[in-house]
Order: structure tokens, then sequence, then C-alpha cells
């Protein structure tokens, strides 16, 4: 206890600097600590409330988010049918558990996620009997963030694994088209691409097709995420023997099943870090389809501090997003850390 | 080469290979091509880069160029360019400070301010760019006081809801700024002498000179100046600010957000580097009687350097490319300016490809100044 105690001290006072510091660290929570939990919480107002009662406390106004917390969720989905989004966001977080707990092969995983996403679009389109017709312009919020990150990631699989083996391949035209694509899209803004989505997709198909917003900014997050998920991807096949490709070349197997087969799925493992960290930022960008009008998470939150009445608790409402935010992100990170331990130990 | 085998020949396979790749490639284009042709046919949209001489008729709330709504879309374009650069500069700068000063806190051996550096990285890290900068917005905007009401930050520099106001002089700016540039010269010149003196002799290549030089000079200059002419101090008013200088609240909200996400991840590039550099190294300078400071910068720093380099060069290019959020609160930065000329003149092709060319260079200019002086810094260890 004493030797702890000794040791802390010397950590807050072990010179003068140190000590200057611990000082005024101390002075610096002892003057802004109290002052924010007496905005945050004693002088806040919780549950159902109107903005002039929270004028009146001064404090934080949680009512805002309690009075707008399905438009912050939901966004513009119509109000009397929100159960469906919400009962899809819960279909698609159990999926995404269930995989993400490997308790399920691959092909039990692939049918329970082509189930799911089928059964997760009837749900919010609707359209067939008993579910009213909802467009998807009217889709937003949290579901809209989920099902793009989501969408993204799983779209952007296999063309990285495609762009990141031709990378390394022998053949120079394959190489150079690989190397182009990459380059040019991590050198551009994802604004850009979105922008490039939004106003040329229309122009560059049949005249007859429209594509919806959604699609399109579906397409341009799966294009943008891929060129760096191919460049993680190709780390990690560099991280891979070059004796595995020659054991499997020794066996008679082809390109391709020594590609999928052997090293990919190596590769894969190999790559789990920057793959999570990759998320991670797709997950945060997803924000940006509010740039080009798609209601997701943030631009449901900002709509709803829109309402003149309620418009300047925006601290509270950016707060409640960035929260939903942290935790997602906190899980990816989580669970990426937890996963390359297991590997590890299954690995020796 | 002689093709024999056929399909079980790899030669032949290979050029079988790229030639459907080819083909496939050349359809794709050519459909997207021929769907294009008709489609501006069709809507009867003008196409070619003619509308960059064309009177733009819109306002841009801030520019370094002269610029009106007489001028072309072309000056528009360049105006965007510049705003843009601003930013990206001023938020490498900016961002560099401060995840310095975060990325040594972390490191800290004090029990308070190591563990507050590390909340800070986490908590920015994991909240999206876009929602810091409408927070910054609003705070800026709503939550300040109108201009009567302002508090004065420092003598002379007002923070309220019209922006920030500032005090500036009368005349005599390009001396000051002449001053800097010749700072930066001596600094730069004496930094060279001093490392050549250093190979020669074994004198130790000094830093406090260096610094004294690049702060002294402007320094002299600007009270200089400030002797001889007047500031012009902003005065507020019932109905905002009269004269000074200002920078506006979609500027300050873009380069303080921009400056303190980038800084969370330059702070843990930074721990990562030092970190890096194994136990012994500094055991052995400490043995050596090397100071603390001395052996941060001397023994440290620039084996850190050779990893910090790489990833600190991607995060730059991740500040360049997220200026583009600009448009989301309203600054004028090249990709919202580009979005108005669409809007005004529907040819968003030549747009886009103005856009993105102009982002992918700036990238590759990023990515070799960036590895020019990785190759510098990574040959200290060799010499």
């Amino acid at each position: 206890m004493t030797a702890a105690m000794a040791k802390l001290r010397h950590r807050l006072f072990g010179s003068v600097g140190n000590t200057l510091l611990t000082v005024f660290m101390l002075y610096a929570f002892v003057s802004l600590l109290p002052p924010l939990v007496r905005w945050a919480a004693i002088d806040a107002t919780w549950g159902a409330a109107t903005p002039e009662i929270c004028r009146a406390n001064g404090g934080a106004c949680w009512a805002f988010i309690h009075e707008k917390y399905r438009l912050i969720l939901f966004g513009r989905y119509p109000y009397a049918e929100q159960w469906r989004p919400l009962l899809a966001l819960a279909l698609a977080v159990l999926l995404v558990l269930a995989t993400a707990s490997l308790r399920f092969g691959l092909r039990t995983v692939l049918a329970g996620w082509a189930v799911g996403v089928a059964a997760i679009i009837v749900l919010m389109r609707g359209g067939v009997p008993g579910l009213s017709f909802v467009p998807t312009d009217l889709w937003g919020g949290l579901p809209l963030t989920l099902m793009l990150a989501l969408g993204g990631m799983a779209g952007s699989f296999p063309i990285a694994i495609a762009l990141a083996l031709g990378r390394r391949s022998r053949l120079p035209i394959v190489k150079s088209i690989s190397v182009a694509f990459i380059e040019m899209v991590r050198g551009v803004p994802l604004v850009s691409v979105l922008f490039m989505a939004s106003f040329m997709i229309p122009l560059f198909l049949p005249g007859k097709v429209q594509v919806d917003a959604l699609v399109r900014a579906l397409v341009a997050i799966t294009l943008f995420s891929s060129a760096y998920l191919a460049e993680a991807i190709r780390g990690g096949l560099q991280a891979v023997p070059a004796g595995q490709s020659e054991g499997a070349a020794a066996l008679g197997l082809t390109y391709w099943q020594t590609s999928l087969l052997i090293v990919v799925p190596q590769a894969l493992r190999h790559a789990i870090p920057a793959m999570a960290n990759l998320f991670i930022g797709l997950f945060k960008d997803t924000s940006l389809v509010g740039i080009v009008g798609l209601t997701d998470l943030l631009l449901a939150a900002k709509q709803a501090l829109g309402d003149p009445q309620w418009r300047q608790f925006s601290l509270e409402g950016y707060a409640f997003v960035a929260l939903i935010y942290v935790a997602f992100c906190f899980f990816i990170s989580r669970y990426s850390r937890s996963l390359e331990h297991r590997l590890r130990r299954e690995h020796h | 080469m002689k093709l024999s085998g056929g399909w079980s020949d790899p030669a032949f396979r290979a050029i079988v290979t790229q030639a459907a790749v080819l083909a496939f490639v050349a359809v794709v284009v050519a459909f997207l091509a021929v769907n294009l042709i008709g489609n501006l046919e069709e809507r009867s949209i003008r196409t070619g880069f003619g509308f960059l001489w064309q009177a733009a008729s819109f306002e841009i709330g801030q520019s370094f160029l002269p610029y009106d709504a007489r001028a072309t879309f072309g000056t528009a374009l360049l105006v965007g360019l510049l705003n843009t650069l601003v930013v990206a500069v001023l938020g490498i700068v900016l961002s560099t400070i401060a995840g310095g000063v975060v990325g040594i806190a972390s490191l800290s051996r004090n029990r308070l301010v190591a563990p507050l550096a590390t909340a800070y990285v986490e908590l920015v890290r994991n909240v999206p760019l876009l929602l810091q900068l409408y927070l910054w917005y609003a705070i800026l905007t709503q939550l300040l006081p109108a201009a009567s009401e302002a508090p004065q930050l420092l003598p002379g520099i007002y923070l309220a809801k019209s922006g920030l106001h500032f005090l500036i002089l009368e005349s005599g700016g390009g001396i000051v700024l002449a001053g800097l540039v010749l700072g930066i010269l001596a600094s730069f010149a004496y930094g060279r002498w001093s490392r050549r003196r250093a190979d020669l002799t074994g004198a130790n290549a000094l830093l406090w000179p260096r610094l004294v030089l690049l702060v002294a000079l402007p320094a002299a200059a600007l009270v200089l100046v400030a002797a001889t002419t007047d500031f012009n101090v902003p005065r507020p008013t019932r109905f905002g600010f009269s004269g000074g200088g200002m920078v506006t609240p979609e500027l300050t909200a873009l380069l303080v957000g921009l400056s303190l996400y980038n800084a969370a991840f330059i702070a843990e590039i930074l721990r990562a580097g030092i970190l890096s550099v194994g136990k012994a190294q500094s055991e052995a300078a400490a043995s050596l009687s090397l100071s603390r400071a001395q052996t941060l910068r001397l023994v440290i720093v620039p084996q850190a350097m050779k990893l910090v380099v790489p990833p600190l060069a991607n995060q730059y290019l991740n500040l360049a490319k997220n200026t583009s959020l600009a448009i989301a609160i309203g600054y004028p930065d090249l990709m919202s300016i580009g979005n108005t000329i669409i809007n005004q003149t529907g040819q968003a092709i030549e747009v886009i490809a103005i856009l993105m060319g102009v982002y992918l260079t700036m990238s590759l200019s990023i990515s070799a100044l960036m590895n020019w002086y990785n190759a510098r810094v990574a040959l200290v260890g060799v010499r």
C-alpha cells in the first residue's frame, strides 16, 4: 500500500514540472467539472418537458431527446409504422451478433444473411399484404446508417479481394487496371464519389432506368471502401508465406483454388486489425450521405434540431448521436481485438 | 515465345485472361459511353469546358482573390481551390501542433495528464468528423453571444456569433510578412550551418538558436511596424463589429473541427512511434549522461521519425481530402463551389472531372512531398 502510494506520489509530484502540471490539472478539474456536472445533471431537464421549462432550468435539455428520439432514430419513416424499422434493426443486430459469435459455419451464415436481408427489405419497403408501401426516400435514421455501413462492407469484399489479387498479379494489364482504380479512388474524397454517384449514375445508365438515391449512395460507398479494403487485404496477402502457394501448386491446385482456398483466408486473418479500423472509418463515413440528401442518423438529428422551438439545444442532440456512434465503434474495436486473440490461440 | 500447349500453357493463358479482362472493361466503358451520349442529347445538356468562361452570377462568402458575381465560373473554381488550400495547410499545421501536445501528454509520467489524453483520443476518434463539424458550427453560431456582449479573449480579439474578430495593422503587413519569411530562412540556414559544423567538429547542433531566429525576426518586424502605424481595432456595436479583421464562423468551425479530429489520430501515430524505440536506447542515452530532453531530441525522435512519417503522410492526405466536408457547414471550398456550378450549368461530368483531377493532384503532391521528406529522415540513421 505504502509502496503504491509512494509510486503514485512520484507520478504526480516527482519533479517541479510534474508538480506544476498536477496542480494545474487539479485546478482545471475543480473549475471545469462542477459546472459541467451542474449543466449535464443537476440543472438538466429530464423526461417530457417544453423548451420553456428547459430554458427556465438552465441546464442541459434532455427533454429534447425525449421529444425527438423517434425522429432521430428513424428519420421521416411514417410514425405509426416505426415498429418496422425497429424490428429490422433488431434483426440486423441479431444477424451481426450471430455471425460475430463464430458458432455457425459459412453456409449457415450466408443463408441466414440472405433470408435476413430479404426480410429486412420487405419489412422496410412493405408493399405486401399487411404492410403498407414506404418508399426509400422516407427511410432514415439508425437503420439507414447501419444498412449503408453493412451493405458497403459486404459489397466491397468481393471487389476488394479481386483488386488485391489483381494488384499482385503477374499479368501487366490486370495489375495496371487494379492499381489505377485503387490509387484513383484513394486520391479523392468520399464526398466527391458520392456526388459523382448521385449526379452521374443517372447519365451513365439507359434512359428509362431509374436508380434509387439510396442505391446510388450505396454504390458510391461500396466502390470507395473497396479501394481501401483492397489495400488492407494486400497487406494481409504479403504476410502469407510463399510456401503456402508453392505447396498448393505442388498439390496441383489452380490459381483460383490456391488463391481462394489457401491464400486469401490466411490473408484475411492477418488483415483483421486493419479491416476493423476500416469498418470503424466506414461506419463514421456513412454520415457523409447526409450531404447528398439521405436522412441518416446524423442528418435526422440535424433535422430534429431544425425545429425552431428546440434549435438552441444542439449540444444535447449531437451528444446523443455521438454516444450512439461511440457505442458502435467501441463494439467493433473490442470485437476485432477479441477475434484476433481467439484466432491467434487457435492457430498455435 | 512459342504458344504450344493451348490452355495448359501459362503464357497462352496469361494472354487470353488479359484479353478477356480488357474486353470486359472495354464493353463496360462502351456501354456507359453510349448511354451517356444518348442521355446528354435527350436532356439537351451542353458539353465541353466553355462554361468556365461564362459569368458565374453567384456570390461567394469568402475569397482570397478579387471576385464578384460578374466573374467567370473558372474564377469561382479558383477561389474555391484557394479556400480549400488555405484550410488544408492551416489544418495540417494546427493538427500537427495539437496532435504533438496530445501525443506527448499521453506519454507523460503524470498520472492525471496521460489518462486525459487517452480519453480525448478515444472519444474524438470514434465520433464522425461531420458530427464534430456540425457541433462546432452550432457552438460558434448559436451558443456564442452577439457582438455587443462578445467576450474579449485578448486585447482586441473577440469571439462572437458573427465570427472571430481581431485587430489588424493599418499598413505594413508586408514588412511583418518579410520578417516571417526572413525568420524561416535564417532559421533554416542556421540549421544547415550548425549541422555541418556538428559533422565536422562534433560541436552540438543546438535547437534553441533556430527557434529564437524563427520567433525573434517576425516579432521584431511586428514591433517595428506597430510602433509606427496604428492598429485597426474591431469595435463591438449593436449591429455587429466595425473595423478589424475577421474569420467567418464557417472557417473557424472547419479549422477547429478538422484540427482537433486529426490531432487525435496524429497523437496516436506519434505515441506509437516513440514507444517503438526500444527502452535500451533511452537507458544507453542516460548512461551517457544525456538529459531527458537531449535523449528525446537526439536519440528517440530521430529513430521514431522513420516509423512516424509514413502514417503521418497518410493522415495529412486524409485531412486534405476531408476539407471537402466544408460543404456541409457552408464554407465555400472547391467542392461546394463545384456543386453550385453543377446546379447552375447542369454540366456535372465536366465539373466532377475537374474536382476529381484537382483532389487527385493535391493527394499526389502531398504524397510526393512526404516521400521526399521520408527519404531524408530515413537516411539519418544510416549516415
